[in-house]
């Protein structure tokens, strides 16, 4: 029965079996052969103008063939499908794309794939353990600090790279911190009141 | 209540923060093709031929479209002229003449450039004023007017004649992008049985439906729209979403396969429709007592090139243009002109952004001339509760202005600071203070525009957990999750009960568009409709089961009890059982409910009568450091008074308000669409400033609730009016600073120092960067 669980208590448990049903979780396939597995791609000849790359995301290793003007976001979102981390401007104004290279918080949509070579990536699918929500993410669920959601994997990713390097930041620090991540919902007072509260917690 | 009210989490809360919520472009299909668009090469123009054999010749190509290959209707939109791809002219440089279907984007994008397209160019027009002289040239048929709307009340002529003195300005105010982040994206792909599905990001989908279904010429039970998640809207995803739907669509329909078709922010803005740019004339009559004898009002907005919403935009604000004061003498006259800019259409605020500019800075220089305070004036002129407004509608429901705007000057020391900082002006530091205050009412929902009727689903499943659906878009407003509290209170169950269903064209009747602040009110009203349908049928088994045949119950932490009768109070039953019982005795507990509020009237020649059912009304104040050297603006503190009705919840109120705080502060002092000779000049973040963290003020947000019987537990509204006021409180406050008027918007650096815009003639700026490739 749903009920009497309180709405507090969230799992990702439900959810995520929705997630990839249907239409919405084929993926798509035309660039795919590219993010084999390294075996198998040690036997297929490299496409014409592409180059290796080798990254790991999410703590798991990849390797594959790009072409040497392809972002980084690019091939987060077509060649891994790890879709959550956006694109709004591609442009590097934004932040919607920011993801953690080494730790630090880069917009995936300004640094070549290349340029990863080498390098650990998080995207927003790796704050999550296993079926627990990262900190971060609870408490921009407690203080609702978002609205349509569109930013706020970048909003998210450029908290953790703010709290990895400061755990304690100051309310100065944390709008510093998240000045280069752009909301046009305007979420803007309760984004730093879940950073505050993340800091808190953590 | 026991959710009504309460800052519950969303209920969409867990997609967002783990990445999982699925945008239009996070869709992706097997053997899918991309799309690319040919665009205008000239404002306006007449199309002469075009070659698209060399793009269609190239390998990869699946197929190349112009309007010749439409099946169905090419045109669609309130005027009916908004092209799904461009046929005879060309009359913005966002018009599309061709479009492309290709395995991959770089192949897309190399085939647009095969595109050969002979033009005859016209003369072109880019000033509404300019636009509607007799020898303009004519961008359309039927004349460059739109519309021109009329409010006739009392006798202006006596009332100027009856007046101490006149108070006379002109306004403008600028074109403003949208800046949803997420930008316009769309799925297209044939289905099972010779239809079609779009899943996309379109905030009005039941008219994205007509228009996709006209344009492939289907019947609209074979083309299923479906919503994704939306990243924004504000107003933007309706046209402009529609168009970028309805190509994806052709495409599909002509290669029998899905077809992705997605903007970039640079194509958003290009072709998207904007804020509409106003110009004012203002002319009051005023006595020295602070008084109004008499408002002439004439203004013109720049339409673009197409009607788009232009007519009911323009409406609002000929409703709106007095403002929440009392005035026995109006005469306005509001226009709309087709330029070959940018479209305009419908924005957050809906015509009244722009009216309340002007309203506010009269209201402001009115308490200059006559030696009052802001707040004064304004509580001398203005609503209370049996006011008769300017169309003549009387206001029976409580008119919470003067309260608000109290509360907007207690919270702040309105009055000391305003003093204060008068005194201070003459001092040598630069950096001078200001404080301003702002109010404005609201007619809520569609008004006399148009049918306002909205339809909810509510399922309540064997196993007792809850499905709803509603054709009010989520755009991150938090419909669903107030919807879903309004569905939880009725039935007297935990919200966790509940799961929201995304609409899609099959699933729940046509709701009309979601706009004009209309999502509670009539979505909110349609869900309390469908929870009390299914209620109604757990009553009924309810009797049965305690053998009362007049027994009414309370439906309260997910249990049952006789409200009044024999055993008033007891518990009859938990709420799992009375679900189990229903569908026992052969009642599926399934219901729809539809909210329809039909009381408006309106004469379009005086432009008198009942304008909206009923009215919100809100006080804003901002607090501004003016540097006098650089005519730099910071608002460093912003007090919002909103009366809603009723807060659904709390936080998601608060979150309205300041996000249209932000919005409009944006509006009143950086933001502005730039077009040059019809070319946009600020075609992303780099150049078009939206308002960072670091920009945005401190603000207090204050609701008051005097609920509505119009609305779900008395809720109104909020999305628009959070931001319609603030940016005149601002230009107030900059008066208050520097003792200079702003009569344009924004009040960027220029404005504020040399009181005129500068032209500008950059390119493209560089790309500057805050968090740097390592
Ligand atoms: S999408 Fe990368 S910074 Fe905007
Ligand atoms: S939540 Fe919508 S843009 Fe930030």
């Amino acid at each position: 029965m749903p009920n009497k669980k309180k709405p507090s208590s969230l799992s990702r448990r439900q959810f995520i079996k929705g997630v990839s049903t249907g239409v919405a979780g084929t993926i798509a396939t035309t660039k795919l052969a590219r993010a084999l597995p390294i075996e198998k791609l040690e036997k297929a000849a490299p496409p014409e103008g592409h180059l290796p790359l080798e990254l790991k995301v999410n703590g798991k290793p990849y390797q594959l063939y790009v072409e040497p003007q392809t972002t980084l976001v690019e091939v987060l979102r077509n060649e891994l499908q790890l879709t959550g981390t956006k694109v709004s401007c591609n442009h590097g104004e934004c932040g919607a794309c920011t993801v953690l290279l080494d730790g630090k918080a880069v917009y995936s949509c300004h640094i070549l794939a290349l340029d990863a070579q080498g390098k650990s990536v998080t995207t927003i699918e790796g704050l999550l353990n296993g079926e627990e929500l990262h900190p971060i993410q609870k408490a921009f669920i407690k203080k609702d600090g978002y609205q349509c959601g569109f930013c706020t994997p970048g909003q998210i990713m450029s908290t953790q790279a703010l709290l990895l390097k400061n755990p304690n930041p100051t309310k100065e620090e944390i709008l510093d911190g998240l000045s280069g991540n752009l909301c046009r919902c305007g979420a803007y007072p309760k984004i730093i009141e879940s950073v505050e509260e993340a800091a808190k917690v953590k | 209540m026991n959710i009504i009210g309460k800052r519950e989490p969303r209920v969409d809360a867990l997609g967002k923060v783990t990445g999982a919520a699925k945008f239009a472009d996070d869709y992706n299909m097997p053997h899918q093709l991309y799309a690319a668009v040919k665009y205008a090469e000239f404002p306006h123009a007449e199309i002469v031929s075009v070659d698209t054999a060399k793009a269609a010749a190239l390998s990869g190509v699946q197929a190349v479209l112009t309007a010749k290959d439409v099946p169905g209707s090419n045109r669609f939109g309130l005027g009916g002229d908004i092209r799904i791809l461009a046929d005879d002219r060309t009359r913005y440089l966002g018009d599309v003449v061709a479009v492309v279907a290709a395995e991959s984007r770089a192949l897309a994008a190399q085939a647009i450039d095969l595109i050969e397209v002979t033009y005859k160019e016209l003369p072109a027009v880019f000033h509404p004023e300019e636009a509607l002289k007799e020898d303009a040239p004519k961008i359309h048929e039927q004349g460059n007017e739109i519309v021109h709307h009329k409010l006739r009340r009392g006798n202006v002529e006596q009332g100027f004649a009856e007046a101490d003195f006149i108070l006379e300005h002109r306004f403008t105010t600028q074109a403003i992008e949208h800046s949803y982040i997420e930008p316009e994206a769309a799925l297209a792909y044939p289905d099972e049985q010779d239809g079609f599905v779009v899943i996309g990001s379109l905030q009005n989908f039941y008219t994205s439906h007509k228009a996709i279904a006209a344009a492939l010429d289907l019947p609209l039970s074979k083309v299923q729209i479906i919503q994704s998640t939306m990243g924004g809207s504000f107003g933007g995803k309706d046209e402009s979403a529609t168009m970028l739907a309805a190509r994806a669509a052709l495409l599909a329909q002509k290669t029998g396969r899905p077809v992705k078709m997605l903007n970039s922010r640079e194509d958003s803005i290009r072709q998207s429709y904007k804020r509409h740019p106003y110009i004012l004339y203002y002319k009051w009559g005023c006595r020295y007592d602070g008084s109004i004898t008499a408002m002439e009002l004439k203004a013109i907005a720049d339409g673009g090139a197409y009607v788009s919403m232009s007519p009911f935009v323009t409406w609002r604000s000929v409703v709106q243009a007095t403002g929440p004061y009392h005035c026995p003498n109006v005469k306005t006259d509001l226009y709309a002109a087709f330029t070959n800019n940018n479209f305009t259409g419908a924005m957050r605020g809906f015509g009244s952004p722009q009216v309340n500019f002007a309203i506010e800075s009269m209201m402001d220089e009115l308490a200059e001339q006559v030696g009052k305070s802001p707040l004064a004036v304004r509580l001398l002129n203005g609503f209370e509760t049996g006011s008769v407004t300017a169309t003549g509608q009387r206001l029976n429901h409580e008119v919470s202005l003067k309260h608000a705007l109290l509360e907007a000057a207690s919270a702040s020391y309105y009055g000391k600071k305003w003093a204060e900082n008068r005194l201070t002006k003459n001092k040598s530091n630069p950096i001078r203070k200001g404080i301003g205050i702002s109010c404005a009412y609201r007619g809520v929902s569609l008004g006399a525009e148009g049918v306002d009727a909205a339809s909810a689903v509510v399922y309540i499943q064997p196993d007792g957990s809850v499905n709803v659906s509603s054709g009010i878009i989520d755009m991150g407003q938090g419909a669903q999750t107030a919807m879903s509290q309004i569905v939880a209170e009725v039935l007297g169950i935990n919200l966790n009960r509940l799961r929201f269903l995304q609409p899609d064209s099959g699933r729940v009747a046509d709701s009309g568009p979601t706009v004009a602040s209309r999502g509670t009110i009539m979505g909110g009203g349609a869900a309390k409709i469908a929870a009390e349908n299914v209620r109604a049928v757990m009553e009924k088994t309810l009797r049965e089961m305690t053998e009362q045949e007049q027994a009414d119950f309370l439906f309260e932490n997910e249990e049952i009890f006789l409200k009044k009768g024999n055993g008033k109070g007891k518990r009859v039953a938990g709420f799992d059982e009375v679900v189990a019982r229903c569908y026992a005795k052969g009642r599926p507990l399934f219901a729809s409910g539809v909210r329809h509020i039909a009381e408006t009237n309106w004469d379009e020649e005086t432009g008198q009568g009942d304008a909206y059912f009923t009215y919100v009304y809100g006080a804003n104040v901002a607090e501004v450091e003016v540097d006098t050297e650089t005519g730099r603006v910071d608002v460093t503190k912003f007090y919002s008074v909103h009366d809603v009705g009723r807060a659904i919840n709390r936080s998601m109120v608060e979150g309205q308000i300041y996000g249209g705080v932000a919005m409009g502060m944006g509006y009143g002092i950086m933001e502005e669409f730039i077009q040059e000779e019809g070319q946009a000049k600020t075609l992303n973040f780099d150049e078009y400033y939206i308002p960072t963290a670091l920009d945005v003020p401190y603000m207090k947000a204050i609701i008051l609730e005097n609920p509505d019987a119009k609305g779900p537990f008395g809720a109104k509204s909020i999305g628009e009016p959070a931001l319609e006021m603030a940016a005149p409180a601002i230009a107030n406050a900059i008066f208050n600073a520097t003792g200079k008027r702003i009569l344009n918007l924004p009040a960027n650096l220029e404005e504020v120092l040399l009181g005129k815009k500068l032209r500008r003639k950059t390119p493209r700026a560089s790309v500057s960067c805050k968090i740097g490739p390592l």
